[in-house]
């Protein structure tokens, strides 16, 4: 039965350095959460702490209804998917899927029908008796996957266990990752550096940062709102324009006025606003809300045309517009860069140098 | 067939070498070993019969053959913990303790095996600690039988094991262990299925150089086993030194060798199940 996982103000450090700090995070039953961030920032660290290789330096995991901080790794049942696999060598296919339930003293029978039914599921039946070196990336992959969900484990955890597959077959593992996390309810940490991987199946993700948490939320919310800088640069592209609050308005340093309200800042406040690639369009006509730009470069990517503008002052921005079938690139000449209409740029405060 | 030829003739110089210097002296041996008198003027096979047909002397090779298992095993037992230690140390921990490790390599055998003396004599230094302790009454013999030897081979040949064998665990991927210990396994499980099976490649190579040197370690043997043990190094050194009966030595000498090499290929033969791949 799934169960929910509750990490309360965790912190590690690793000599003067702190990897995790002060993490809150509460995974419900049956949840997926992806764990975001950029390299160093301190996800595997956060792992290795829920499921017992590190015993963190304050804070407590509770599983369920119960504090684990006490109990060793092999008594947590956390299963846990390593980024490199680490299947063990020397043993066949169906001896690494049995390993925890010949731990657990699970008798011999029982253990081929739960082999044979973890390789069913992963959808490797046929490969029992093949060892780890005779697999290829997303077979061991899907191996790995089984030994830790044939000990049903309470909650899993998978560190970047799609950073070494080919795009193809990553997304592939993803929808079956998906589908088995499902399937049985799993409560579930996924760390990724891959913000598409995280939008596409996490139930929430939580952005992390130097051993902090910035924002958790839907990938949705995330995207959308994005609670700081750092959240906004690491998801999705930005353009980030400089610009005063007037009047409850934004005056943008490239020379148009934001009709946005800015919320509650004060008069005068220099702020950042940072609006998406797609959140932007391009047109003839000037407007106070419009500023003018030139065009440097069209680049048809997909079903999507990618323009590189220049504004006045010298500030490149990306735009992004929907590709109609035979366009290859906008005309030259003057144009002007707008919102969308459900543009919703976000504002921050201009860092304090 | 070129190419052959010419692989051939490049490994000439070496392959004369060894000829020279080591397959001719060991025909020699053979040679003397077929010998039946000391002055080598008939052939026969009177001094392996002699040999093979007397209890005291096969006696001397099971003795030899156990003291070279009796080491491996005692080593590996403090080798695995050892090495273990080793890989979970801190860097500047771990430079200490390879220099630790090679200590042993860096004297001399004969100091080595003297500085035992002190160590394991009747007003040794482990005597007196354990009647200052109270943990015996009377000291405790320990020169010149076979624990003692087996003592000082352990430390003298530990870094032959602990080098090897530390060398193959620091490849192990150390996620192995933690994936272990999540699927449920304690401590000794973990060890005995994952990291015991993978090392062994290691402990192989180790144990091969620690049999081999255990067998023939004819100064250890002399001197912390004295008169009352007998092996076959100093067996070979008192028929060619004093007894003078050549033969009979190179009966014995050929005789190491095989024991030696048996021993080897039984090792060799445990690492054919030893693949890790
Ligand atoms: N064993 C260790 N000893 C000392 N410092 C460590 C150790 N492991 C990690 N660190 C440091 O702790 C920080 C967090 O490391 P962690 O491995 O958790 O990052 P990560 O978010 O998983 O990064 P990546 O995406 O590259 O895997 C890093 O700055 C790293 O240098
Ligand atoms: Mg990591």
């Amino acid at each position: 039965m799934s169960q929910q996982l509750l990490l309360n103000g965790i912190v590690h450090s690793y000599g003067a350095s702190r990897a995790v700090d002060d993490v809150t995070l509460e995974v419900k039953a049956g949840e997926l959460i992806a764990l975001l961030g950029p390299s160093g920032c301190g996800k595997t660290t956060l792992l290795r702490i829920v499921a017992g290789f590190i015993r963190q330096a304050a804070g407590q995991v509770v599983i369920g209804d119960r504090t684990v901080d006490d109990l060793p790794p092999n008594l947590r049942e956390v299963g846990i998917v390593f980024q490199n696999y680490a299947l063990f060598p020397h043993m066949t296919v169906a001896e690494n899927i049995a390993y925890g339930l010949v731990a657990r003293g699970v008798g011999k029978a029982d253990q081929r029908a739960r082999v044979a039914e973890m390789l069913a599921t992963v959808r490797m039946e046929g490969f029992a008796d093949r060892k780890p070196r005779q697999l290829s990336g997303g077979q061991q992959q899907r191996i790995a996957l089984a030994r830790a969900l044939a000990v049903q484990p309470r909650i899993l955890l998978l560190d970047e266990p799609f950073a070494a597959l080919d795009k193809n077959l990553r997304l592939d593992m993803q929808i079956e990752i998906k589908r088995l996390q499902r399937q049985f309810g799993l409560t579930a940490i996924l760390v990724t550096h891959d913000q598409e991987e995280a939008m596409s199946i996490a139930d929430r993700i939580a952005v992390m940062n130097s051993g902090r948490i910035e924002q958790l939320g839907s990938p949705v919310a995330i995207y959308d709102a994005p609670a700081t800088p750092f959240v906004n640069s690491f998801i999705g592209s930005s353009n980030i324009l400089d610009g005063v609050v007037e009047d409850g308005r934004i005056r943008l340093s490239v020379g148009a006025v934001l009709p946005c309200k800015a919320p509650d800042l004060p008069q005068g406040k220099a702020v950042q606003v940072s609006i998406r690639a797609e959140q932007l369009m391009l047109v003839r006509d000037a407007a106070p809300d419009r500023f003018p730009v030139t065009l440097t470069l069209s680049l048809p990517i997909g079903g999507q045309l990618i323009h590189d503008v220049a504004a006045s002052d010298g500030t490149t921005l990306k735009i992004a517009t929907a590709r109609h079938p035979g366009d290859a690139s906008s005309l030259p000449g003057t144009w002007h860069c707008a919102l969308t209409p459900e543009a919703r740029p976000s504002i921050f405060p201009q860092p304090t140098p | 067939m070129r190419a052959a030829a010419v692989d051939w003739r490049l490994a000439a110089p070496l392959g004369i070498v060894y000829l020279a210097l080591f397959a001719a002296p060991l025909l020699l041996l053979l040679g003397i070993s077929l010998h039946a008198d000391q002055d080598l003027q008939q052939w026969g096979l009177d001094n392996w019969t002699k040999f093979w047909g007397d209890a005291f002397y096969r006696g001397v090779v099971w003795d030899t053959l156990r003291l070279g298992v009796a080491a491996v095993l005692v080593t590996s037992l403090f080798a695995w913990p050892l090495a273990l230690f080793f890989c979970n140390a801190s860097p500047r921990t771990q430079k200490v303790l390879i220099f630790i490790i090679l200590l042993p390599l860096l004297t001399s055998v004969v100091i080595r095996t003297f500085a035992w003396i002190v160590i394991l004599a009747r007003e040794g230094l482990v005597n007196q600690v354990a009647l200052a302790l109270g943990l015996s009454a009377t000291p405790l013999r320990l020169l010149q039988t076979e624990t003692g030897l087996v003592l000082a081979l352990m430390q003298i040949e530990m870094p032959l094991m602990l080098l090897p064998l530390i060398s193959v665990m620091r490849g192990l991927d150390p996620n192995l262990l933690d994936a272990s210990r999540a699927l449920g396994a304690g401590m000794w499980r973990s060890f005995f299925r994952v990291i015991l099976p993978l090392s062994l490649p290691g402990w192989i190579a180790g144990a091969t150089l620690v049999f081999a040197s255990a067998c023939t370690a004819f100064i250890s043997q002399s001197v912390i086993g004295g008169a009352r043990l007998v092996y076959l190094p100093s067996l070979i050194w008192q028929q060619a030194m004093v007894v003078y009966d050549w033969p009979f030595a190179a009966v014995c000498s050929v005789t190491l060798l095989l024991t030696v090499l048996a021993g080897i290929m039984m090792l060799n033969w445990l690492g054919r199940y030893a693949r890790t791949d």
